[in-house]
């Protein structure tokens, strides 16, 4: 416990960071132009399995509700918005994002980061997760603007891969998405182009690939849930760019210089944990130092997984945009996998990322992630005896926050966990003996 | 007692003690057939059907199951029937069924599928994604690969082929179930002072316990006798119920409901069951006339996001069509899709005027008190007016 005492506070400013600031800040300057001087045109997506790639081949302005509420919540300023869509009848169980996103929406769409504009398009992206199609169903009635649900079927076989028929459907549909973006835009489909942004998806997903695997390094370069998180903004609203390219560049290369130097998030890394469950964004920076104290590291986490994976193989394919992209959003995130494929995901995280243990952090605001994470825990400590802590609060509504609570479960697992390494650590000095 | 009397009684009591004895003792009776459970909403039961088994509705547990094992899986803001449906399974109660059906309603009963799965490996469990683009022209298409799929599944188990046959046989054995449910709730909504919606529920509710062939010859017997009831009606006010197609409330809260003053012209319990408003045709390529009437024949829902038209378009006609002058709105706790709907529902009722009551309900609730009384000052508010 001594070595606990001392609240370690996080420094998060690396060359990464800063050109993630620089780049954000410049997306988010084309947004406010868009809403503010109508230049250029918004088309709203959801970040699980995003096919960005299609929107930015017609210059459209990618713009995700899922984003702004976060921006929301980390700014502090989510609360006022929820519940004024909690007066227009939404429930104190319904997503918290949704409900920061309806009452910003429904007013005049000026938040701290930037001004919103109306959608041309509503293109729900429907990969997993069914509050989205409640959530986009409203914000299409509340602004009569014209709606496309892109169906992606869950992947259900036994394989744990979609069907031909289920890639099929989806490209049949992506075609169809084509033809609004081109009604929208005034421009046909640039083929060369859009084979030339899947190639950067590639690239982009090759270095972010890279990137994760670094973390299996001893100690960890960074933290790959809460340095991770400033890293997919530019993976979901750059992605296919120039731009997206260079910074993903930039971070592996600031990540390798990292690992040469044996240097890594905290002073030191005594514990590596693999994390499970979204972000609690208005207090992110108190749910992190809750871990540093301890020298806790993510390794890996499952949240970085929503928009895509990558660190398993997956790799956009210029030769193949069309079912590239519709492969990324059948199979190569975490949202349309099943449970058990996301077990087993952990499962790896846990053996190859070498992880002393599993942290699932439930959200109420997300039954994707949350519903029957008692189950996973179950499993994880019955069946393959990994430590885990289960802790729960809330990925945007700040009053489901107790950060003493969180804490006293935070402290207890950890002390626990360092007891067990320090029993192991005599057992193994007396058989040395 | 009349013989529907006698008949109301009998199912009511199973219904209340525990929902699924039907079905249990059906099986010790037929212990060749297999059964495959069907969670709510809506299954393709034609498929089960025709590769020679039972479907039954596994639609929670009532609120007489204590949950002891199935809330350290599923967190407390976790809808009711999910942990009751998981609590059965963990009580060894569902030893009976040889498959169960999830399907692609909500987040909550996906991810119960996997948990089923892992928990449960000799139960086969299927997994039904139903297409949300009911725009495209590739949709039809795409669900009839799903049904293919799910009946090579049930052929495998069943060890029976499906032919198209058969298949069409199935059909029209339950497009005679669901008209004759129609009948009923026909009968309800134009005198509902003669058919109770406790009464229309149970023998609603048994159909997802019974064989169709034993459900359809109770209601061809219920229905000339209930058509013979000429009751006065009493001053109530007459009310479009929704929010409940998935879990069910207590049979003591419907009754509840209209004891405290209102008549329940229409309503969505056991939507899936119900979910055609008319005959599948049985010419032509089965499957793909079962697919079709899924985008393009079927009711309204809050799992089914039809962009060609609002949800709250379809609750007002429903409203205006019945004859109706308030919406009761009972919606489970924690159910996402029906407590979203509710936002856009609100929106729609108060442009047009229409009074509308929300409640929340969860099927393991006991005490009804509070629900009752809210009831009863929202009627007294509109009779008074």
């Amino acid at each position: 416990m001594a070595q606990a005492a001392e609240a370690v506070k996080t420094s998060y400013q690396g060359q990464m960071h800063l050109l993630q600031k620089d780049m954000m800040g410049r997306y988010f300057e084309r947004v406010t132009r868009a809403a503010e001087q109508g230049e250029g045109k918004a088309v709203y997506m959801l970040i699980s399995g995003n096919p960005v790639e299609l929107v930015q081949a017609f210059d459209l302005i990618p713009v995700y509700p899922e984003i702004d509420a976060l921006q929301l919540a980390v700014k502090k300023s989510a609360l006022p918005f929820i519940q004024k869509a909690e007066e227009l009848g939404y429930s104190m169980d319904n997503c918290a994002y949704v409900k920061a996103d309806v009452g910003l929406f429904l007013g005049d769409r000026k938040t701290p980061f930037a001004t919103i504009p109306l959608p041309a398009l509503i293109l729900c992206n429907y990969v997993g997760c069914n509050v989205y199609l409640q959530w986009f169903e409203h914000l299409a009635e509340y602004c009569d603007g014209q709606i496309y649900n892109l169906d992606i079927p869950f992947l259900r076989d036994p394989s744990g891969q979609p069907s031909a028929e289920d890639i099929t459907y989806v490209v049949r549909q992506l075609e169809e998405v084509i033809e609004i973006c081109e009604r929208i835009s005034g421009k046909k489909l640039d083929y060369a182009r859009l084979k030339d942004i899947v190639r950067r998806s590639g690239e982009t997903g090759e270095m972010w690939s890279r990137i994760k695997g670094l973390t299996k390094n001893i100690p960890s370069p960074f933290d790959a849930y809460f340095d991770s998180v400033t890293m997919m903004a530019p993976l979901y609203c750059l992605r296919g760019t120039e731009e997206g390219v260079r910074f993903f560049e930039t971070a592996l290369k600031e990540m390798e210089e990292k690992v040469r130097m044996g240097t890594g998030p905290l002073p030191q890394e005594r514990f590596r944990f693999i994390i499970e469950g979204p972000p609690p964004w208005p207090y992110l920076r108190t749910f992190r130092d809750l871990f540093s104290k301890w020298g806790a590291v993510a390794v890996a986490s499952t949240y970085s997984t929503v928009g895509g994976l990558w660190e398993f193989g997956f790799r956009h394919d210029a030769n193949r945009p069309l079912e590239s992209i519709a492969q990324h959003m059948l199979q190569w995130n975490v949202t349309n996998r099943n449970f058990l494929q996301r077990y087993q995901q952990i499962r790896r995280y846990v053996e190859e990322w070498h992880a002393d243990a599993l942290v699932i952090h439930s959200v109420k605001s997300c039954r994707l992630f949350s519903a029957g994470q008692g189950d996973m825990r179950e499993y994880f400590t019955k069946e393959l005896n990994v430590p885990t802590l289960l802790i729960e609060s809330d990925i945007e509504d700040p009053r489901y926050f107790s950060e003493a609570q969180i804490k006293n479960r935070i402290d207890a697992f950890f002390e626990s966990l360092e007891h067990k390494k320090m029993v192991h650590a005599a057992a193994e000095a007396g058989g040395a003996v | 007692m009349t013989s529907f009397e006698n008949l109301f009684s009998r199912y009511r009591e199973s219904l209340e003690n525990s929902p699924l004895d039907l079905v249990r003792e059906w099986k010790d009776r037929h212990p060749d057939t297999k059964l495959i459970g069907c969670y709510p909403v809506y299954t393709p039961v034609e498929l089960i059907h025709a590769a020679g088994m039972l479907p039954v509705g596994i639609i929670g547990a009532g609120n007489r199951l204590e949950i002891a094992h199935a809330d350290s899986r599923f967190q407390s803001f976790v809808c009711s029937i999910v942990k009751s449906t998981l609590e059965l399974g963990l009580t060894e109660r569902l030893r009976f069924l040889d498959g169960i059906v999830f399907h692609s309603i909500c987040d909550p009963a996906r991810n119960l599928g996997s948990v089923f799965k892992r928990n449960f490996p000799d139960l086969m469990v299927e997994y039904i994604h139903f297409p949300q683009n009911m725009t495209s022209p590739h949709t039809v298409d795409y669900l009839v690969s799903e049904y293919r799929r799910l009946t090579a599944s049930y052929e495998q188990l069943s060890g029976k082929k499906v032919t198209d046959g058969a298949l069409k046989q199935s059909i029209a054995l339950y497009n005679e179930q669901r008209r004759l449910v129609r009948d009923l709730y026909a009968l309800r909504r134009e005198a509902p002072q003669n058919l109770s919606t406790l009464e229309c529920y149970v023998l609603t509710r048994i159909g997802t316990l019974l064989p169709p062939e034993e459900h359809i010859s109770i209601l061809q017997a219920a229905i000339p006798e209930l058509r013979q009831r000429h009751e006065r009606p009493k001053d109530r006010i007459r009310v479009v119920l929704e929010g409940s197609f998935c879990e069910q409330p207590p049979l003591e809260l419907i009754e509840g409901l209209e004891a405290a003053g209102c008549y329940i012209l229409d309503d969505d319990f056991l939507l899936g069951w119900r979910w055609f408003p008319k005959d599948i045709p049985t010419d032509g390529d089965p499957l793909r006339n079962l697919a079709n009437a899924y985008i393009n024949h079927s009711v309204y829902s809050g799992v089914k996001h039809d962009s060609r038209e609002p949800k709250s378009k379809h609750l007002i006609d429903k409203v205006k069509e019945t004859g109706a002058s308030a919406v009761l709105i009972l919606a489970a706790k924690f159910c996402e899709p029906a407590l979203f709907d509710y936002a856009l529902y609100k929106r729609a009722l108060e442009k047009e005027g229409i009074p509308h009551l929300c409640l929340e309900f969860e099927e393991k609730m006991w005490i009804f008190d509070r629900a009752r009384t809210e009831v009863e000052t929202f009627v007294e508010s509109m009779l008074f007016e």
